[in-house]
């Protein structure tokens, strides 16, 4: 049985081991003082610097936030009343709508919104980026709500109503603050997505407005150099905090 | 009553809204955009014309039998599941005893063990993909240990990059957490007691596994195997970026006939395949998954 166990953990092991060095590697070369993802030649911090000082990257990082941060406010208020709704009710349509997005292949939801949008002539942007990713983000905020909304116990809103409460106090009182841990995860997965994704906004961006995975893309497309490991260090440390906040908030969410 | 509906209808109509516009109208769009002709200079041409009172349109099959005129297309598209089908075996080599190992640790330590699976599935695609150019790298450790090798037994050196091989590893390295967590959701279910009953009766380790955990566990394989096989089946980037001439999947052509040759209705109908061949994979997947799961 022990030696099951140990076979089991070192293989588990050496599974955890493929996951992590590629990246370990990406940050490790982001300190190297040599153009070359090769030998380590010595320690600087000159390809963090070179960054800030990259005016193209600046600008796709801004729209990068800009994007993030309306399209997981308004994925965020949208995805929490699928996700009310889908809970409360047995919805025919509404479930269906909410997974399909996240489960056909990106680069699908990529090319019809480009026929989409170029038929309705507008033009690419920062706005048809923005309206691509509340798509996307909608139904992994709902599926947040919803796993959160079944925790709560239903006879709290049920005493509320017995003692009075107007079904908007009974919302606003007591289903909105235990519902808030499941939101908050939900939008900061929304905000993570948003920042991270490439192949989607790859297809509705148009030629004048760049994101950061974008730039990342026409880098890496030219050359490999440790300027990109180093953006590519920096975007790995902002997930690794927002998502150790989502699961801290909301365990379950980040399982669905 | 009257209430209960009106609420239920503030709850739905607004996300049902929106994603009947972004997602189902983009997509019916798509499937009318491949009967019509391409446009001159790349892009669409009008779908009808008025001409002296006269309504007339311009659809057209072409795009359609294009797909069939040669073997390229359906070769590649073979190709493509070929490519899925073995990332979601290897992903189910992989992922299989770590989702175990995870599920029969202490209680305590599952959600940590779990949450490092889930990490690096957060952190940017495309970085993943680029720490896979950098290992890959002609100038690379990786490559340098195996030509010297090769050297010793007087072989002629390879290259990793931009090679098929070169693809499946980093697909089964950007898909692997898709499989270790349904895959743990059902092993943590597992009752010890069935295990430890076969243990009394005699069974051996082997035994155990293939008469009891791995056919209790197909339901979480078979929804493990959904979530790699789709968007494998629909990459561009990796083999964009890893793979070469030889490694390119057919999404590859899409992005091609949607940005390099502007043939929209073409890229269209390869879209539509793929979505129907997505489809089918989910439908499949959840018969076999609900199969699993009645006859254990």
């Amino acid at each position: 049985m022990s030696q099951k166990n140990r076979a089991l953990k070192l293989s588990a092991l050496a599974v955890y081991a493929f996951l992590y060095l590629p990246l370990l590697i990406v940050v490790i070369y982001s300190f190297n003082d040599s153009k070359l993802n090769a030998e380590w030649v010595g320690f600087t911090f000159k390809w963090y610097d070179k960054l800030f000082h990259n005016r193209e990257m600046l600008t796709a990082a801004g729209n990068s936030l800009i994007i993030a941060t309306s399209s997981a406010m308004i994925a965020t208020v949208l995805g929490t009343l699928a996700g009310m709704a889908m809970y409360k009710y047995r919805l025919k349509v509404l479930p269906g709508l909410v997974l399909a997005p996240i489960a056909m292949p990106d680069i699908l939801m990529g090319v019809s919104l480009l026929l989409f949008f170029i038929m309705l002539n507008m033009s690419l942007g920062l706005i048809s980026i923005t309206l691509a990713h509340i798509t996307f983000c909608i139904g992994f905020v709902a599926l947040s709500v919803q796993a959160r909304m079944s925790s709560i116990d239903r006879s709290l809103t049920e005493a509320a109503r017995d003692l009075g409460a107007t079904p908007w106090q009974c919302f606003r009182k007591i289903t909105l603050p235990l519902l808030a841990p499941g939101i908050i995860a939900g939008a900061l997965m929304a905000f993570t997505l948003s920042i991270d994704d490439f192949v989607i906004t790859f297809f509705v961006a148009g030629v004048g407005s760049s994101t950061l995975p974008l730039q990342i893309y026409s880098m890496v497309k030219i050359a490999v150099t440790p300027e990109v490991n180093a953006i590519s260090t920096l975007l790995m440390l902002l997930t690794l905090i927002l998502i150790t906040l989502v699961a801290r908030l909301s365990p379950g969410a980040l399982r669905s | 009553m009257q209430t209960k509906h009106w609420q239920q209808r503030l709850l739905t109509l607004p996300p049902m809204s929106y994603l009947l516009i972004f997602f189902a109208v983009p997509t019916v769009i798509m499937l009318f955009a491949s009967f019509r002709y391409a446009g001159e200079y790349g892009g669409l041409a009008p779908w009808y014309s008025y001409e002296e009172g006269k309504l007339a349109f311009d659809l057209t099959l072409e795009n359609w039998q294009r797909l069939f005129e040669t073997d390229i297309y359906l070769r590649l598209f073979a190709k493509s599941i070929g490519y899925a089908v073995l990332t979601t075996l290897l992903c189910i080599l992989l992922g299989y005893p770590l989702a175990l190992m995870i599920a029969r640790s202490p209680r305590k330590h599952r959600d940590l063990l779990l949450l490092l699976v889930i990490l690096p599935f957060w952190s940017n695609f495309l970085v993943r993909i680029y720490a896979w150019m950098i290992i890959f790298s002609p100038s690379g450790a990786l490559t340098h240990m195996i030509n010297s090798l090769l050297d010793i037994f007087g072989l002629a050196p390879i290259s990793l990059m931009y090679s098929p091989t070169a693809v499946i590893v980093c697909l089964v390295y950007v898909h692997l957490p898709f499989m270790v967590l349904p895959l743990y959701a059902n092993l943590e279910k597992h009752d010890p007691a069935l295990l430890d009953a076969a243990q009394d009766l005699g069974a051996t380790r082997w035994r155990r596994f293939w008469k009891i955990t791995w056919p209790i566990s197909l339901p979480g394989v078979y929804a493990g195997s959904i979530l790699v096989f789709i968007p494998v089946l629909g990459m561009f980037a990796i083999p964009d970026l890893l793979g070469g001439t030889d490694g390119i999947m057919i999404a590859n052509v899409i992005k091609q006939q949607f940005v390099e040759s502007r043939d929209w209705p073409f890229g269209s109908v390869l879209s539509m395949v793929l979505t129907v061949a997505a489809v089918l994979a989910v439908l499949l997947g959840a018969k076999f998954g609900q199969q699993a799961g009645q006859t254990r």
